[in-house]
């Protein structure tokens, strides 16, 4: 159908950000497709090394999932935020990533975890990184004869919170961070460090990562990284705080998320 | 010319069909089409919850779901809590606690609290408070609303009556 329609149609899945848009006159589709009729797109499942999630996986299903909580637990503690339970019910993860909000949590989230959409048409599948999928505000790498069927995290890690501010439930963030990190003993293997709602879009900290990974979780490093995060944030003075606040929030977070990884207490 | 499309769906234990266009939204199929004006429409913008009715029996916001999405689906509203003799224990926690005052609100509080008791029989009065947070009251600064889903609760376990009510 999408091959057919192509720019005429959206894709429906939640409904949660499209139906808004339409509302707002953002979105005039002349027609809809309702991806709610096809069964089995809802799945929460580990296959082939990945943590599959279908396009119909509402946001409730994420909270309770105990699946997903023992693979990346990033994505239990970033779910609860989203947006208000009435709301988790019908919206989904691969709706949010495809709606890309530059405020968006999910999409920080996955450039943490290094999620990859899976896009399939008449013509095949394609896997996109997450980080390459969001090409700017509202606007993907999505053909429009394609649909955003899965969105998928390679591996596991052990450790991940999302840490966000909201004046209050519903709201976007004023400040997010996410951390997620793969540890055994005392090395790094993996870690992701993504911030939402102090910058133009979405933004992954390669500088603060890079600092952990190569020189595992010590004083020194959390420090380290917690500056080099709040340096990759570019926040704006807004109703909801100052550009001080906001960065100095980024790097208390960063600090707050390694220290409890690193089981350290913060001083 | 609109185009029209058929809707068959059951609400409140009822079989209903209609011809609705689908830029339709649920709330205005609900209040409009079937003459249902118990669900309010409030803010329009998926924040207040106003709206809420059970969709397969989860809260939803009905603002925010086109009415030809409900096809082949059940949908409950607040005049399918309870029966006319009866009130269900969430109607029944409202009452008693005083769970309300304009009422504005209310229909949507009680479709999100009897969803979210179906789920948590016994819930902690942060859960309460947790599970209502994408509905708003202008009113009660949510203290007796809570009260009145706690009442609820305390009353399903002692009757053994579903959050929706006696059915029948």
């Amino acid at each position: 159908m999408m091959a057919y329609y192509r720019e005429d149609a959206k894709v429906l899945s939640g409904g949660m950000s499209l139906i808004p848009l339409m509302k707002l006159r953002f979105a005039a589709p002349a027609t809809i497709v309702d991806l709610n009729q096809i069964q089995g797109l809802d799945y929460i499942e580990e296959a082939g090394g990945y943590l599959r999630i279908g396009c119909l996986a509402r946001n409730r299903a994420i909270v309770r999932s105990e699946l997903v909580r023992s693979r990346h637990p990033l994505m239990s503690s970033a779910a609860p935020t989203i947006s208000d339970p009435v709301v988790r019910n019908r919206g989904t993860v691969v709706g949010n990533l495809t709606h890309a909000d530059p405020q968006g949590d999910w999409a920080t989230v996955m450039m943490c975890l290094d999620g990859e959409v899976v896009a399939r048409s008449t013509e095949g599948e394609r896997v996109i990184p997450v980080s390459q999928f969001i090409t700017g505000p509202f606007s993907t790498t999505l053909m429009p004869n394609e649909i955003a069927v899965e969105v998928r995290v390679p591996g596991a890690t052990n450790f991940g919170e999302y840490h966000k501010i909201e004046r209050k439930v519903g709201d976007f963030a004023t400040v997010a961070v996410g951390v997620a990190l793969q540890q055994q003993g005392g090395s790094v293997s993996r870690v992701g460090i993504g911030l939402t709602g102090v910058g133009p879009s979405n933004i992954k900290c390669y500088d603060a990562e890079r600092i952990v990974s190569g020189g595992g979780l010590n004083e020194n490093t959390i420090q380290q990284a917690a500056q080099a995060a709040a340096a990759d944030s570019s926040p704006r003075t807004d109703h909801r705080g100052s550009e001080e606040y906001k960065r100095e929030m980024v790097a208390v977070f960063v600090r707050r998320s390694l220290h409890a990884a690193a089981g350290i207490r913060a001083a | 010319m609109p185009e029209f499309r058929t809707v068959q769906c059951v609400v409140n234990d009822e079989p209903r069909e209609a011809e609705i266009e689908p830029r339709l939204l649920l709330v205005h199929f609900i209040r409009e089409v079937l003459g249902l004006t118990g669900t309010h429409l409030g803010c329009d913008t998926t924040s207040c919850g106003a709206c809420t009715v059970l969709f397969d029996g989860l809260p939803v916001k009905s603002c925010t779901v086109l009415g030809v999405q409900a096809d082949g689906h059940d949908i409950v509203t607040v005049e399918g809590l309870g029966s006319p003799s009866e009130l269900s224990p969430v109607q029944e926690g409202f009452h008693e606690e005083h769970g309300l005052q304009c009422g504005f609100c209310t229909p949507g509080m009680m479709l999100t609290a009897t969803g979210f008791l179906e789920e948590n029989p016994n819930p902690t009065e942060e859960e309460i408070r947790w599970a209502l947070s994408g509905n708003n009251c202008r009113c009660t600064g949510y203290m007796n609303i809570v009260k009145a889903v706690q009442w609820a609760a305390k009353k399903m376990a002692t009757s053994g009556i579903s959050a929706r009510g006696a059915r029948g």
